[in-house]
């Protein structure tokens, strides 16, 4: 059974926003609601990183911890997905989520929060596969017709990998292998530093 | 004097009893369990009428979509 992921190549993305777009369009999403997004560290910088990023379907995921209405599920595949129908728009996964994906939509008034939207993986929800209801919650599901995420497989240069775990690790380790570097620029130890190099601050007059 | 001395009793009775109804206050957090509606398949539609290993196979081909190396090389 494949286990579904998303692992995006800094050193290939080059913050066209092709994924947003393709993701927006694909899903009608409404204005203010971004289920992806691309973040650009040192923005203008020689040597700035652009990442796109949504919701990456954790394992453990803290939006299913911390939901009061337990609304949260994960499929076989490894998708996180959530009943609209349950969800009462608390906001609590959007403080848990590390990579802010649950999406808010401006439903009425005053700010009033509408139910929470996020990355289904084009998995769609809990309702008839590729009925109008499901398209008209949570978007057209790809995953049942039998294709891959849009902003993945809409991505010019790549760098935008979704589908089995597995196999999204084989091919980004034979790119690596291939361009002979790449691999020091992505993950923990870049992100949080090491104890003998510790993370730089961002350079100065760079956007973070 | 009396029945009023007596009421005074029963009320500072009823409160000190009062303390012996109170309930836990330590919330006990359980794993909680999905409580929405079930989701099928995806491939209990048309396009896969319910044959998950067609659809395994088409997304293993899709992902392999992905790898240019293996695109341009055949």
């Amino acid at each position: 059974m494949a286990r579904m992921k998303f692992i995006c190549d800094a050193e290939r993305c080059i913050e066209c926003n092709g994924c947003v777009t393709a993701c927006k369009n694909e899903h009608e999403v409404p204005w203010g609601v971004n289920r992806r997004r691309v973040v650009t560290i040192n923005d203008g910088v020689p040597g700035e990183r652009s990442m796109s990023v949504a919701c990456m379907h954790c394992s453990d995921a803290p939006c299913m911890a911390v939901c009061p209405v337990d609304c949260f599920y994960r499929t076989d595949e490894g998708v996180v997905l959530h009943d609209k129908d349950l969800c009462i728009g608390c906001g609590y996964c959007f403080y848990a989520c590390p990579f802010g994906a649950p999406q808010f939509p401006q439903a009425g008034a005053f700010g009033l929060r509408g139910k929470m939207d996020k990355c289904t993986f084009c998995a769609g929800g809990p309702e008839t596969n590729n009925s109008e209801e499901e398209f008209r919650k949570y978007g057209r599901n790809r995953l049942a017709e039998g294709k891959l995420p849009l902003c993945a497989e809409v991505c010019s240069t790549k760098a935008l990998l979704g589908g089995d775990a597995d196999v999204l690790a084989d091919i980004y380790r034979q790119r690596v292998l291939t361009r002979g570097k790449g691999a020091d620029i992505w993950g923990w130890s870049t992100a949080y530093g090491k104890p003998d190099a510790p993370a730089t601050a961002p350079a100065a007059g760079g956007k973070s | 004097m009396k029945p009023l001395s007596g009421a005074v009793c029963l009320v500072a009775l009823a409160a000190a009893l009062a303390g012996c109804g109170e309930k836990e206050q330590v919330v006990v957090y359980k794993q909680g369990q999905y409580q929405g509606k079930a989701d099928g398949k995806p491939w209990d539609n048309e396009s896969f009428s319910g044959d998950r290993g067609n659809w395994e196979a088409t997304i293993k081909a899709r992902n392999q979509n992905q790898n240019e190396y293996r695109r341009i090389n055949g």
